[in-house]
């Protein structure tokens, strides 16, 4: 084991596999002579050159369309964007070509590309910089949409989503690059559509991905120093969505509260009660409550900004309501 | 680079007048395509009329000479997207008329299975790489087409078709400078039909000549008369050139013209251009351009052209019965295909 940052461990993911296959090209604003904006990409383009690590124009569109493009013929392309907020710029290709190639043309065209990049909010970044964009990507049939928590996730899951042959949205944490973890040595690589139990309970389950995942960690200690033990399963993989691993956990614990840092209005945490209730309602005690992000803009105010985020207080109070404790 | 003064001046004068230089063969050929591509059209709007056809469907019926001299000039590896309006491109590419015919059926042995329909054909044995939907989504894609050729260093050609009205959005731009930017081995062919549905060229567009937006990219453009296979090919072969041996992009503005609505629920005239407008175009027919030459040459007269199209009708009846007869795909194959693994 290492212990890597989690910025460093998806570097590493890029290296080895860039190293691996030559098909696969890392393309972006700032990739290449800046590093990367957040530095994911450092010393690539020194190991790999300007042919597979690629500085862009401000033109979301158009090269993620690109990549599109390249992948439907042969390569492997991993699009960087910037953040999640701009690729609202190229939703259209990720949508209306990428999700759609392999369907529309009867089987004959696929599109093997990432496109991945820091989603969610980081610190005051005010309303335009600061949103979750998973269910948005999660709703496409066609999609993966990939969020991992820790540094070995995110290297074992960056490597799985540049080898699968179908288009994945790889969102990473903005607030998780300085995250430490062990990473395990070696070609490691953690399977897509693979749920993980992160800590195990016995009196409420807390389904959570992404930056969420901390914070239902942090919430399930102070709820063991009020003896309740709880269960903590990290999605990883938003599409597909393992529907097994919740329904072993709930079937244990009976109670269930879902956190995710996006909206609540038809929201990743929507679909997990939908799952639930149609599956496996009779193992419920109580109702499924949801934590979710205010359902406003984020404000630029420090206060008013804590005031919308999750936090571990309010998986907390969550948890304590599905068992009729407040 | 080479987008110097001269060639701008060069490019900005009116569509060039190509000498022909092409033997009898090939240009029974051409009038063969020509004809397969209105014939086929024709068709297509009886079975849309029939009910056989159903969604969107967009007619190439006034733009053939394009298509068909566009892919003159192309080898078999060079990679195509086009429109939603590409039954023509399609064809002239040489994918089979009844697969095309069965896919606007909907029908299992279409070119996508039946799931693609009108706007979306593809027959990835040809690198016939689709119809788009979105206008201008195309761009992009073949824009990374000519960046997987350069990327793999082979010599290929990537060619993105589009309306006029495509010339408007965003991803053209994007796509251009990036294609000159990269010297990507490019070719992109602007299909001015004058029309992005209802509205006309000039009540969308400030400046007139598109051709000239290329050189806002630093990259060699050139205005064409799409109505005439030889001038097109002739430009197309100098795109072509350009892109194999030096890998540098070309936009060409072919100025072309659909007698045709829009798409079959747009009549051919009446609301936003007049019939003596679509009447004085129809002189400048790429079917009667074609059979004007090759009867001024000797090649050909009134029964051998009779001729040619009578095969190509009966090519495009054999091609609609094949769609009839064609089953359509089983239910289960609505699952199918979304995913690489598991359906
Ligand atoms: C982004 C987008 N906006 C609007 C439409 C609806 N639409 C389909 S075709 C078309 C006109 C396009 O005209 P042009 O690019 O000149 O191509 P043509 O139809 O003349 O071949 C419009 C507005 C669309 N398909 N995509
Ligand atoms: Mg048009």
């Amino acid at each position: 084991m290492l212990t890597l940052t989690y910025r460093d461990a998806l570097n590493e993911a890029l290296r080895e596999e860039m190293q691996r296959d030559d098909r696969v090209f890392l393309m972006g604003e700032e990739v290449a002579e800046y590093d990367g904006a957040y530095k994911v990409s450092r010393g690539l383009l020194k190991e790999f050159g300007p042919k597979r690590v690629v500085d862009t124009p401000i033109a979301e569109l158009g090269f993620t369309g690109l990549g599109v493009g390249a992948a439907m013929v042969g390569l492997r392309p991993v699009i960087e964007v910037m953040t999640w907020n701009f690729a609202l710029l190229a939703i259209d290709q990720i949508v209306n070509s990428a999700a759609k190639m392999r369907y529309m043309s009867g089987g004959q065209v696929g599109v093997p590309m990432v496109i991945r990049g820091p989603n969610g909010s980081a610190l005051q970044l005010a309303a335009q910089h600061s949103q979750a964009f998973e269910a948005w990507y999660a709703h496409i049939p066609g999609l993966k949409v990939v969020m991992p928590a820790t540094p070995a996730d995110a290297k074992g899951l960056l490597k799985s989503a540049i080898r699968d042959d179908d288009p994945v949205v790889f969102m990473e944490g903005e607030m998780l690059y300085n995250l430490k973890g062990e990473v395990p040595e070696g070609d490691i690589t953690v399977p897509i559509g693979a749920a993980d139990v992160k800590r195990t309970g016995s009196d409420v389950t807390i389904v959570c991905h992404s930056k969420t995942v901390a914070q239902a960690l942090k919430a399930a200690d102070r709820l063991a120093e009020e003896n309740i033990s709880a269960e903590v399963v990290d999605l990883r993989t938003i599409r597909p969505m393992d529907t097994d691993t919740i329904f072993t956990s709930v079937s244990k614990t009976n109670r269930c509260v879902v956190a995710e840092e996006g909206w609540p209005f038809a929201g990743v945490g929507a679909q997990v009660v939908d799952y639930i209730q149609r599956n496996i309602f009779d193992e419920l005690d109580a109702p499924v409550i949801r934590v979710t992000g205010a359902d406003v803009p984020m404000p630029y105010n420090k206060r008013l900004e804590k005031e919308a985020r999750v936090d571990p207080a309010k998986i907390v109070a969550a948890a304590k309501r599905v068992l009729y404790l407040e | 680079m080479s987008g110097s003064t001269a060639s701008k001046k060069k490019g900005s004068k009116r569509p060039a007048k190509a000498t022909p230089a092409a033997t009898e063969e090939q240009c029974r050929n051409w009038y063969h395509q020509l004809c397969l591509l209105r014939r086929f059209e024709e068709k297509a709007a009886e079975a849309y009329s029939l009910g056989k056809i159903g969604g969107f469907c967009h007619l190439y019926i006034g733009q053939e000479a394009v298509g068909v001299g566009v892919m003159a000039s192309l080898r078999e590896d060079d990679y195509i997207v086009g429109s939603y309006r590409e039954h023509g491109l399609a064809l002239a590419r040489g994918v089979p008329p009844r697969s095309i015919m069965a896919e606007l059926y909907g029908k299992a042995d279409g070119c996508s299975g039946g799931k693609g329909g009108s706007m979306h054909l593809f027959d990835a044995d040809r690198n016939f790489l689709g119809g788009h939907g979105i206008v201008g989504g195309q761009i992009p894609l073949g824009t990374g087409m000519a960046f997987a050729a350069k990327y793999h260093g082979t010599d290929q050609v990537s060619v993105s078709f589009f309306g006029e009205a495509a010339a408007n959005i965003g991803s053209f731009h994007e796509s251009l400078n990036m294609a000159a930017l990269w010297k990507l081995p490019a070719v992109y062919i602007l299909e001015n039909n004058g029309y992005g549905m209802g509205t006309a060229i000039a009540r969308a567009t400030a400046s007139m000549d598109l051709f000239h937006r290329a050189y806002s990219y630093d990259m060699e453009a050139e205005a064409v008369d799409g109505q005439d296979v030889f001038a097109v090919k002739d430009a197309m072969e100098r795109a072509v050139e350009r892109a194999r041996t030096k890998s540098e992009p070309t936009l060409l503005e072919m100025r072309t013209y659909r007698y045709v609505g829009h798409s079959m629920s747009d009549a051919a005239h009446g609301t936003y251009r007049t019939k003596d407008e679509v009447e004085e175009y129809r002189k400048r027919d790429p079917l009667v351009i074609m059979a004007a030459f090759m009867k001024k040459q000797g090649m050909t007269d009134d029964d051998g052209l009779k001729a040619i199209d009578d095969e190509v009708k009966t090519e495009v009846q054999d091609a609609m019965d094949y769609a009839d007869q064609s089953p359509d795909p089983p239910l289960e194959a609505l699952y199918t295909d979304v995913y690489a693994e598991g359906g």
